[in-house]
């Protein structure tokens, strides 16, 4: 990375932490929905633990990776809605005057999502932690959750990027807010795969990431260090942050005609 | 005129110089049809037009964040397709609405504006500072620009546009909803910047005071076609004479006022209470007029001399006036709204 690019990029973060961190709105739902669906889904879902193969008697271990996936869904809503702000009041024609990278612009506006994937893994962890949920990792296991949360939140970020740049607009980006979370819920969000009894939902389930990243968050929280499942978590977060990034690069190249 | 030797030409190399300027929008109208216009070092050029006469599509190309269909440009003597991130940075543009972001301060905008440009960081430090005293913003650098007037944040928005110290200035509308105390501090501020530090200012305007005012030259845009150019005292020269209109105290001595008044020129429509001539003689003759209406013993209530506006030039170019225009253009310029501004035909 080039010295100037460097500055571009660290003046560009700087703006998207300042952006997150005044903008409480943004912050606080995006740490008490999940919250509060564990504290519902944890009470009210309790008796599944009996059912023979799952794998806790802990349902609030097993509904806390969801909390992160939920997380990483405002991720998407917030990064895409700014990024569409700046291009619907011109801000982005204004950076398209200066000697910006496109590089530079995207990899700045993730910054806002990294810290507020951050805050909420760190948010959603300990409270889960205090409240008793497992942690079978350990303080390794504990590091190793908030790198994947925020890898998750970020990547996710590169698709409400993308979505700004492709419409231009804050309100199509939260439009994508309810899609995201059927993809949730056609996952393994509830039970784990080997207990999903119907067909269809289990291959849908099956070939649906995010069961997987569900999957890496629950072996550091259930079973320990299972080094396949937690590459293939951390895989899929980098798979999906690349295809985003790449789209998003694509998108803004569309956006910005600049000659 | 010819664009390779207008880089040898003044307006080369600080300078701007269209020709055959075209922007075509998918399934609408051309919104720039063929626009010649040659701007000169240090020189407040006014682009007059109502709404959707296709003055900020013609900044957005000279600016080059939408490229044309046709024809070609250079701007400080750089080709505005071929040569972008030139143009670029030898431009400072102000564009429609101030492009502002409400969660930052003053400081933190001029930050980010001028570390975009490569300044280094004393640098950075020193012009945003000297930037925000020059618009009076020093006092409120620390605050949210979300809590600015719309006066303050136009001229937050001309202090980044002038970052890096820009040659040339595009400035598009950019007094349109403020108050007029703060419509002149920045007409002070455009008109010191072209004067004293010889930046060359393209300005854009729906106002014909505006124009008037500041511009040392003026095209008259309508419909993607410039209609008129020249200086506003030129332009206006061009249409016509100036009206007197001369009310008597009694109204019963109305024919005889138009009698007088008709020795000095045409009769002119619309002084419904007296009489009205376009004076042959121009302005010279107004004392002629008076020195005759007291010979001829009749007492006037008022006298009024109207000199030819800008809107008048409108009117004689276009056949309407600029303020009916705006009306007439809406309908067009919700088409092109639906169109998407970036997509080219």
């Amino acid at each position: 990375m080039t010295h100037e690019l460097g500055t571009q990029v660290g003046q560009l973060a700087r703006r998207s932490v300042i952006r997150t961190l005044r903008q409480p709105a943004q912050i606080v739902p995006s740490l008490i929905f999940p919250l509060f669906l564990l504290a519902v889904n944890s009470g009210g879902l309790k008796s599944v633990t009996n059912l023979p193969g799952f794998p806790t008697d802990s349902y609030l271990t097993f509904a806390l990776a969801i909390t992160f996936m939920q997380g990483a869904l405002f991720s998407v809503i917030n990064s895409g809605t700014d990024l569409a702000r700046d291009i619907e009041t011109g801000f982005l024609n204004r950076m398209a005057l200066t000697p910006l990278r496109g590089s530079a612009l995207l990899s700045g506006l993730l910054a806002g999502s990294l810290l507020l994937g951050l805050m909420q893994a760190l948010a959603y962890l300990i409270i889960g932690l205090a409240f008793g949920a497992e942690l079978v990792a350990g303080v390794g296991g504990f590091f190793v959750i908030i790198a994947l949360s925020v890898s998750v939140t970020v990547a996710f970020g590169t698709i409400g990027m993308f979505a700004a740049l492709r419409t231009g607009s804050g309100e199509a980006v939260q439009g994508l807010f309810p899609v995201f979370f059927v993809f949730l819920f056609l996952s393994s969000m509830a039970l784990p795969l080997n207990l999903i009894q119907t067909d269809w939902f289990h291959t849908v389930a099956s070939i649906n990431p995010v069961s997987y990243l569900l999957q890496a968050f629950r072996s550091l929280l259930i079973e320990g260090w299972e080094p396949s499942k937690i590459a293939l978590g951390f895989g899929i977060a980098l798979g999906i942050g690349t295809l985003g990034m790449l789209a998003a690069s694509s998108a803004l190249k569309s956006r910005l005609v600049r000659t | 005129m010819n664009a390779e030797n207008s880089t040898k030409g003044t307006a080369g190399t600080d300078g701007i110089e269209a020709i055959g300027l075209v922007r075509e929008f998918k399934k609408g109208p051309r919104a720039v049809d063929g626009i010649d216009l040659r701007v000169e070092p240090g020189e407040i050029y006014g682009f007059l037009g109502p709404n959707g006469a296709g003055k900020s599509t013609t900044v957005l190309m000279l600016t080059t964040l939408l490229p044309p269909t046709a024809g070609t440009a250079r701007v400080a003597g750089f080709d505005i397709v071929k040569e972008g991130p030139r143009v670029r940075s030898a431009i400072g543009a102000a564009l429609q609405e101030a492009a502002l972001d409400p969660l930052l301060t003053g400081t933190e905008h001029m930050r980010l504006q001028t570390s975009l440009h490569g300044l280094g960081k004393a640098e950075r430090e020193r012009r945003g500072g000297e930037l925000l005293e020059r618009v009076g913003l020093t006092r409120a650098a620390d605050r949210k620009v979300g809590g600015y007037s719309g006066g303050m944040k136009r001229r937050l928005d001309l202090a980044l546009a002038l970052a890096h110290e820009p040659r040339i200035l595009f400035l598009d509308e950019p007094t349109t909803g403020l108050d007029i105390q703060s419509r002149t501090a920045l007409w002070e501020e455009v008109a010191r910047l072209a004067a004293e530090d010889g930046v060359t200012v393209f300005l854009t305007t729906q106002y014909l005071e505006e124009a008037d005012v500041l511009a040392d030259r003026v095209g008259i845009i309508d419909h993607g076609n410039i209609v008129a150019e020249g200086t506003p005292t030129e332009l206006k020269a061009e249409i016509g004479r100036p009206t007197v209109e001369a009310v008597p105290c009694n109204p019963e001595e109305r024919e005889h006022t138009a009698a007088v008044l008709a020795r000095f020129g045409e009769p002119a429509d619309g002084a419904a209470k007296g009489a009205a001539v376009l004076l042959s003689g121009g302005d010279a003759g107004l004392a002629e007029v008076v020195r005759a209406l007291d010979s001829e013993g009749i007492k006037i209530e008022t006298l009024q001399l109207h000199a030819p506006s800008l809107d008048d030039v409108f009117l004689a170019k276009t056949g309407r006036s600029l303020e009916g225009a705006e009306e007439a253009v809406e309908e067009t310029e919700d088409e092109r709204a639906e169109v998407g501004a970036a997509e080219p035909a």
